[in-house]
């Protein structure tokens, strides 16, 4: 398989972003991880995973869609979007990897959204196999091997060497692009790495959490679950799984105004907050209870009935370790299940 | 202590002076607990938590189970009873149906210091003498328990309840010299340019998830001003360094002169910003201008903010006097 | 037109009471005097109104200097408005000082309603005040910039 020296990132690095705008996990001053721009002096982060998903790159937090000028009594209509360069995203985890096949589910079908697609088409996903899980994971449970990634080009870490293998069409141009980087190498000692973060996971705390009984065809069992009052008691309706979690794919629409014409603008909306789906009747989900399971059981129900059994969760652990009051998934799941 | 506190929450149910309980739930994890309302002594014996976690402060939700039938039973740090307290002043709680028993603080640890040293694959912690011994997939792994500190404890301002009804463990007291104001005063004798670029890279971190607001037990308004559509604000849009701005200003400004520094809003922050400076620069500048105050401390006194001294009060000018430039 | 040190014209945003200052405002402008028109003037029921939102919402829509004026403490119309409004406003400009919003951009001036000559005379310095920090950047909302 095609390698290069892990004391040659930066080359490697440099090459990339020679080409276009590369993106990688990068350490903050507090530790945790975010993605950041790569520039000489940036480094990959060791940490599993970063506080926010990589879904910014393709769904933002924030943009703008369209934009009204007024100018006396005529308005003209601008669209905003400026033309759109190539982008790499490096280390992606599997867990993330998947996020975008699911969100590609809600937004490449008809009607396509375009900004989505945009972006889709000009960013090269490259993941980035796990050698050290944490206990907050769980992505075995929705049958993503966080040992063989998806995305466009697959990238694994023997502590030695970093392995690439394309597994797309624009994976392979990545691949090719940085080809004078890379020497043929060795994969043995990768497929016992491998081997043992797959032990490893087997040991972990949720190893043997199963999704088989979630999905579409007990709608109602779950819906009308007695222990939804209980699970959501604690719930302090922030949004901070929404705004953490990869999958999550709901916006909201708003207008701005900046005084001298219209901003409108989409910005992730989350169904834990009371202003979700609000319409001129008022919100249709007037608790926290009902918001809390519209939440888990888009995820764990409704998304499955409409998308042939795929679960609207890839098991990230991110809401497992940012939840306020530590109210997540996995929790509910367990106190859910009915076998 | 925990097992005593189960005792004592499950005497008080037997003998009918509460009907329920709040506190912590263990969850999947050494750290994972969510604040939980206990109904049946066989949930408490099975769930009942209360350890180096247990940081969450559970004052706020005693809105509303105060206004439940019957009467709860709240376990409360010396933190949560300023909580406690000041939410009594403002008629939030109803005071005659919760049993506050008094339990000792922390310092409380914070699983993200672990992480944030790698140790990952968390089993199980134990605190031994002042060392943490993390059992992990990994193997084991020893760190010293003062470098794990949660932020919120690393400068209590006291370890006293200033209400309960009855009291486990030794009163504590009001620390002096808790030096929580340090790094306020050191931000204060930067530049304006020095204190605008460390807000900016602090704030523009933020994912307006609106956890600081939720949690904070003196954000206790029914309708949020960020939650009026109608009020031009982006309360969930990252859409402009000015919408940080102002929403952090602004969350920081209302609860001035109620906050109590729990410290809930840095603790919650998913993204690590110390939003908990903001309040204590509040805090900083009343004690400075207007008298020493601890909101939360009693509940007769009029807070500094719907108070004034015509005499005495300084005018605004006083910012553009003082300070470093 | 590029904005540069030459012709940078701050706008001024000056909150002020009904009962006393903006009647000063008027007393100014039917002595005659001159006071620069950058000021916008807002009137409000009394000082104590001026809700710390509005300060920050006429930055973010372009403001670079924002003035509140009042009656003089004891002359409050309704009692103790100002006293109120005093220990808020203090808060807030060392909050924005804080945040490390150039504090030349707000000032809180007591102005009764006989006091014409003040009103202009500050609004004059204030104006001079702002303009010398050229425009506001640091509490602007990009999105209200006019290109």
């Amino acid at each position: 398989m095609l390698m290069i020296s892990l004391d040659r990132l930066d080359e490697l690095f440099a090459a990339v972003a020679a080409k276009q705008t590369l993106y990688l996990p990068a350490d903050r001053e507090d530790g945790q991880a975010e993605y950041r721009r790569w520039e000489d002096g940036v480094k990959l982060s060791s940490r599993l995973n970063t506080v926010r998903s990589a879904k910014d790159f393709f769904f933002p937090q924030t943009e703008d869609l369209v934009e009204f000028k007024m100018e006396g009594k005529n308005i003209e209509v601008i669209d905003p979007r400026k033309e759109s360069e190539d982008f790499v995203v490096f280390g992606v985890r599997a867990c993330d990897a998947r996020s975008f096949t699911i969100l590609d589910k809600v937004y490449l079908v008809e009607p396509v959204d375009s900004y989505y697609k945009t972006r889709r088409d000009h960013g090269t996903v490259v993941t980035m196999a796990c050698t050290r899980p944490e206990e907050t994971c769980f992505c075995r449970t929705f049958g993503i091997d966080p040992t063989a990634p998806e995305g466009d080009c697959a990238c694994w870490s023997d502590g030695e060497s970093l392995f690439f293998r394309a597994n797309t069409e624009k994976g392979e141009k990545f691949v090719d692009s940085i080809s004078s980087l890379l020497d043929e190498g060795d994969t043995e000692k990768l497929e016992k790495i491998n081997e043992r973060t797959r032990d490893v996971l087997s040991k972990m705390p949720l190893a043997n959490l199963s999704a088989e009984n979630f999905g579409g065809d007990k709608l109602n069992e779950y819906f009308n679950s007695d222990k939804w009052g209980e699970l959501s008691e604690a719930c302090l309706g922030c949004g901070t799984c929404t705004f953490v979690c990869p999958t999550c794919q709901c916006y909201d629409i708003r207008d701005f105004d900046t005084g001298h014409g219209i901003k409108r603008f989409r910005c992730w909306d989350s169904c834990m907050y009371s202003d979700f789906t609000k319409m001129a009747h008022g919100n249709p989900r007037l608790t926290q209870l009902e918001r809390f399971r519209q939440r888990f059981m888009h995820k764990l129900v409704y998304f499955p009935a409409n998308n042939n059994g795929e679960f609207g969760c890839v098991g990230c652990g991110r809401c497992l370790s940012k939840c306020p009051i530590s109210m997540n998934i996995v929790k509910v799941m367990k106190a859910l299940e009915v076998k | 202590m925990q097992e005593a506190m189960i005792n004592r929450a499950k005497e008080l149910m037997a003998d009918g002076t509460v009907s329920r309980v709040i506190g912590w739930k263990r969850g999947e994890f050494a750290y994972d607990i969510t604040p939980a309302v206990f109904e049946t002594a066989e949930e408490i014996d099975s769930d009942f938590v209360c350890d180096d976690f247990t940081a969450a402060n559970v004052s706020k939700y005693l809105i509303k189970e105060s206004r439940k039938e019957g009467r709860i039973l709240a376990f409360l740090k010396p933190c949560d009873t300023y909580s406690f307290n000041q939410l009594i002043k403002e008629h939030r709680i109803i005071r005659e149906n919760v049993y506050v028993i008094g339990i000792p603080g922390g310092p409380k640890l914070d699983a993200e210091k672990l992480k944030a040293r790698g140790i990952t694959g968390i089993l199980g912690v134990r605190n031994e003498k002042g060392t943490l011994h993390i059992d992990t997939v990994y193997g084991e792994e020893t760190m010293p328990m003062f470098e794990a500190i949660l932020g919120k404890c690393e400068n209590c301002k006291s370890t006293k309840h200033v209400v309960y009804d009855e009291l486990m463990g030794e009163e504590g007291e009001v620390i002096a010299d808790s030096g929580r104001f340090d790094r306020v005063a050191e931000l204060e004798n930067m530049t304006a340019q020095q204190r605008f670029e460390f807000w900016r890279e602090q704030l523009s971190k933020c994912i307006r998830c609106n956890a600081c607001r939720n949690v904070c037990p003196a954000c206790s308004c029914e309708n949020c001003v960020f939650d009026n559509p109608d009020s031009g604000i982006s309360n969930k849009a990252a859409a402009d360094s000015f919408e940080e701005n102002n929403f952090h200003i602004i969350r920081a400004f209302h609860v001035a002169g109620r906050c109590t520094d729990c410290g809930e809003c840095s603790r919650v922050c998913p993204q690590n910003i110390p939003l908990h400076l903001l309040n204590r620069k509040f805090i900083k500048d009343i004690n400075e201008l207007y008298g020493e105050y601890q909101a939360g401390e009693d509940t007769t006194s009029r807070a500094p903010l719907t108070n004034y001294n015509a005499d005495e009060d300084c005018e605004p000018s006083i910012v553009h006097e003082r300070g470093a430039e | 037109m590029q904005v540069n040190d030459n012709n940078f014209e701050p706008v001024i945003v000056a909150f002020c009471c009904n009962w006393c200052s903006y009647a000063g405002a008027d007393l100014s402008g039917t002595n005659r005097l001159n006071y620069p028109t950058n000021v916008k003037i807002i009137r409000v029921p009394c000082s104590c109104r001026v809700n710390p939102m509005f300060i920050l919402r006429a930055f973010q829509r372009g403001a670079d200097g924002v003035i509140i004026c009042g009656c003089h403490p004891g002359d409050c119309h309704y009692t103790s408005g100002n006293y109120y409004a005093r220990r808020r406003i203090t808060l807030l400009y060392s909050m924005l000082d804080f945040l490390g919003i150039e504090r030349d951009r707000t000032r809180l001036e007591w102005v009764s309603a006989a006091e014409g000559a003040k009103f202009a005379a500050t609004m004059e310095s204030f104006t001079e005040q702002v303009k010398a920090l050229g425009p506001n950047r640091r509490l602007e909302d990009l999105r209200c910039r006019k290109q």
